[in-house]
């Protein structure tokens, strides 16, 4: 397809002389169309074809599967609540329908703070936000009011992300800074029965439902099969709650090379050892769980694949990447038999375990630079005495 | 130093909460609401004026080696004459703020204004500089008070305010991050952000 009209359009709007201030602006559009021309040219750098743009682009693609299944999946529930008899064309209808208005606010409010620090900073807009845009309403439950929904986007680009610099600098994933301040600051929307399913198409009415983990948190066993929860079809938040429509998504992160498959692999393996040494204990019923629930539960595998890999805020080193996800995956399993206050502790385990990422990197490094400085007086020694 | 440059300063350029940064753990416990914050912010002034005017009118007869120990009389003597007042005028607010009066004792700011100022300075200067410092924590303090309750509890000194302005039936609620200790370092790094913005020779290079 020939899109040298667009680019040539593109030349012609560029803002000059009065309309210079709003540079940041049409630079961010223009780059997200084309892929800009200038390069580098003093010193040497490393050359790749995907650029920051492109490789967020992907991440978004990658929640597709877990969007679509969302949204059939909240007709679905509503459906089943009311006895309703639906099509399942309708039923993701009226899950679009709700979902619409969440990710328009989303955009819009985060879109909005975004354009106007980098204006005001005179810097590029960072085009990080199309994705947590997208990945906060995936996380919360479909009842949340849009004005709640509006001022937790807000907090998180501002605390969460541009009081330290903006994408790149920030050390907690934004998506999990704003679901954690919905957590705090309207609990009753975020837990509990009565917030998973949407009464109607409007308005923020919900009709009870337990999730699995809610279940068990109470004692009870849940009432979903392992198959339901591996399909998806359970009360949740958005669209955390299909296990295969995010293996879909962790395919496309891990084939792309997007997502550090270290990180994935690590946390299942921390959250399946953490679940089989609470099998071994066994001392109430949730302990006695099968350790693979975990990973069907909740938004254990939405938080590995989607939350816990996002390259600014994890671990960097590749021996840290173990450390790191074993960890979320062991805090998180913890979290949920332990703390009856937290029934889903994996949002917490990862904002937390984004804290002690530096930690971690730091370690490792200076342990490495350890070894080495101990090989090299080996060495020297050697050479001394030969 | 002028006489009115004492009281004036710590209101901006030399504020003890959003410069020196003392006195932080004291505005975050305290600021859930409006009334032990205004109770707060009284006592504390009370204290850094009265022990900044006693010590400075000792001062010269103070051995330098056990001043800490002085000072820490003189205003452990204070804070219990505070305490007791409070306990026995306004016990309810006293209740509230429970261990935090008597750990005015290792507010920063008391100590920090007595070291760094009293003890080197006439007892009238020493006065005033006690009473702006005390009064710029008190901004501080009334100001989280006021967001904190008004956006936490939805009301304000216990009036409703909320309620009486018809927010509630028309789907607002109260933000219960704000009554959480987190959300007052976070309000006060925001107004340590605007303070910044605005006194740009503020800003560390």
């Amino acid at each position: 397809m020939n899109m040298k009209w667009l680019s040539d359009w593109f030349e012609k709007i560029e803002p000059k002389g009065k309309w210079g201030w709003l540079g940041s602006t049409y630079e961010a559009f223009h780059t997200f169309a084309f892929t800009p021309k200038t390069v580098t040219r003093s010193g040497s750098h490393v050359r790749d074809a995907v650029d920051m743009k492109r490789s967020i682009i992907i991440v978004v693609i990658a929640l597709i599967p877990a969007l679509l299944f969302g949204m059939w999946n909240i007709g679905y529930q509503t459906s089943m609540a009311t006895g309703a008899d639906w099509h399942w064309l309708y039923m993701w209808w009226f899950g679009f329908l709700r979902m619409l208005p969440m990710i328009v606010v989303s955009y819009v409010v985060g879109l909005f703070i975004e354009f106007a620090f980098a204006q005001a900073r005179g810097h590029e807009v960072n085009e990080g936000f199309l994705a947590t845009g997208l990945l906060i309403p995936m996380i919360v439950p479909v009842t949340t009011p849009l004005w709640q929904l509006a001022l937790a986007v807000a907090f998180a680009v501002i605390i969460g992300k541009e009081v330290f610099g903006g994408s790149g600098m920030n050390f907690l994933n934004p998506a999990l800074v704003a679901r954690a301040f919905l957590f705090f600051a309207y609990p009753t929307h975020m837990s509990g029965d009565k917030v998973w399913i949407a009464a109607d198409l409007w308005g923020n009415d919900a009709i009870a439902g337990a999730t699995p983990m809610g279940e068990l948190a109470t004692g009870m066993q849940p009432s979903a099969s392992a198959l339901d929860m591996l399909i998806g079809t359970i009360p949740g938040s958005t669209c955390e709650t299909s296990v295969i429509a995010i293996a879909l998504g962790a395919l496309l992160l891990l084939f792309t090379g997007i997502a550090s498959w270290r990180i994935m692999l690590s946390v299942f393996l921390g959250g399946g050892l953490m679940g089989l040494l609470f099998n071994a204990i066994g001392y109430n019923e949730y302990m006695q769980l099968p350790f693979y629930y975990h990973f069907l539960m909740g938004g254990f595998a939405f938080g590995a694949v989607f939350m816990a890999t996002d390259p600014v805020t994890a671990a960097q080193t590749n021996c840290g990447k173990w450390i790191y996800g074993l960890l979320i995956g062991a805090f998180a399993v913890l979290l949920r038999v332990c703390n009856p206050a937290y029934p889903e502790g994996m949002m917490l385990s990862i904002l937390f375990m984004n804290c002690m990422a530096p930690l971690i990197d730091h370690c490792v490094v200076a342990q490495n630079i350890k070894r080495r400085a101990k090989r090299a007086a080996v060495i020297g020694k050697e050479a001394h005495n030969g | 130093m002028k006489n009115t440059d004492l009281i004036k300063l710590p209101f901006s350029k030399n504020n003890p909460i959003l410069v020196q940064v003392l006195g932080v753990c004291s505005c975050l416990a305290v600021t859930a609401q409006l009334k032990p914050a205004v109770v707060m912010a009284i006592s504390v002034t009370v204290v850094v004026m009265l022990s900044n005017l006693i010590i400075s009118l000792m001062r010269n007869t103070i051995p330098p080696r056990i001043r800490i120990i002085v000072q820490l009389v003189v205003v452990s003597t204070l804070v219990v004459l505070v305490d007791q007042v409070l306990k026995a005028y306004m016990y309810d607010v006293s209740k509230q703020l429970s261990v935090f009066v008597g750990l005015i004792i290792t507010n920063c700011i008391v100590m920090g204004r007595l070291e760094a100022f009293a003890m080197v300075q006439k007892p009238w200067p020493s006065l005033l500089d006690g009473l702006g410092n005390g009064l710029g924590y008190s901004v501080i303090l009334i100001t989280l008070g006021f967001v904190r309750e008004l956006f936490g509890s939805g009301t304000l000194w216990g009036y409703p305010v909320m309620e009486k302005l018809g927010l509630y039936s028309i789907g607002y609620e109260n933000n219960g991050l704000m009554i959480m200790p987190p959300m007052a370092l976070i309000l006060v790094g925001l107004i340590i952000w605007w303070h910044r913005s605005r006194n740009k020779d503020l800003c560390e290079q």
